[in-house]
């Protein structure tokens, strides 16, 4: 990117963070405007890594799939603590060999698996691209793999 | 809150709702907490506080004050984008020393070290 914009993404939604915290007026938008420049200026001094985000439209349907899986889940854990000891059921560890290499796509994939009730991110390991999870009503280890290869396909359309 | 009574009944029907389910969710998790039995399975109670507990209660925020002030407000989306992006850091930072714990205790059940060139380890893009 040029020189006066180096973060376009982080500019804009520095902006509209701004906007959402004040009244939008054009006094607002012109003063977060100017801090947004300031800031993404300093982020470049920190020269991070720049996420490049080559698939948008597939960003809608991911939110969509994560929005209906939290959606289950919440009721699936509700239900186990409602239960109590009543039921019998298993936790365990999953290791899932994971393709995404992409840092910003990894931590994409970290805070759905984490935002997710009854799945726990535990380690990554980056050398040889295993991730443990946690899973609290393993019934299938399979399955669970498949939920996480699923968000794995749609982080690396949009990220790889 | 002076002008609650300005709330139309339909809204303050949905705006209750709202705030029942997310404040029961995290109850639920909160309860959660207390009942699991190791550690691993309590780092899941409290998630359901995080997504539909605080989304609820959020929800709840945006649609009572945007009627009450005939005007959309929405900085509470910025609430849930912070919880969703701050708690991997603080579950990963438990996680990981958890295991490390267990690992060195030789706690049954927990998988063990993993070396990056171990025998039998999958490498990356043979299978799977």
């Amino acid at each position: 990117m040029n020189r006066w914009l180096p973060y376009p993404v982080l500019t804009a939604s520095l902006v509209v963070m701004w906007l959402l915290l004040n009244r939008f007026s054009l006094g607002h938008l012109i003063l977060g405007s100017i801090i947004a420049l300031g800031a993404s200026q300093a982020m470049s001094a920190l020269q991070p890594a720049q996420p490049r985000v080559r698939r948008w439209d597939m960003i809608p349907r991911l939110i969509w799939v994560v929005f209906v899986d939290i959606c289950h889940s919440n009721i699936a854990v509700a239900g186990i603590i409602l239960k109590g000891r009543r039921r019998q059921r298993d936790s365990g560890f999953v290791t899932i060999p994971l393709e995404l290499r992409d840092r910003t796509g990894l931590a994409v994939l970290a805070c759905i698996v984490t935002s997710t009730p009854g799945t726990a991110w535990l380690e990554y390991h980056s050398a040889n691209g295993r991730l443990l999870i946690h899973v609290l009503d393993l019934v299938n280890e399979q399955d669970w793999i498949d939920t996480v290869k699923r968000y794995e396909s749609l982080l690396m359309e949009i990220f790889e | 809150m002076s002008h609650t009574t300005d709330l139309p009944a339909w809204v303050a029907l949905i705006v209750a709702f709202l705030l029942v389910l997310g404040s029961g969710l995290t109850l639920l998790g909160a309860i959660g907490l207390v009942r699991f039995q190791s550690f691993y399975e309590r780092v899941h109670a409290p998630t359901l506080g995080t997504t539909w507990g605080a989304g609820a209660i959020l929800i709840a925020s945006i649609i009572c004050f945007s009627v009450l002030q005939s005007r959309p407000v929405l900085h509470e989306v910025l609430i849930t984008i912070f919880v969703v992006v701050t708690t991997p850091v603080t579950l990963m930072l438990l996680a990981r020393a958890a295991l490390y714990r267990d690992r060195t205790e030789g706690t049954p059940g927990v998988p063990q070290f993993e070396a990056a060139g171990e025998p039998g380890a999958e490498r990356p893009g043979t299978s799977d």
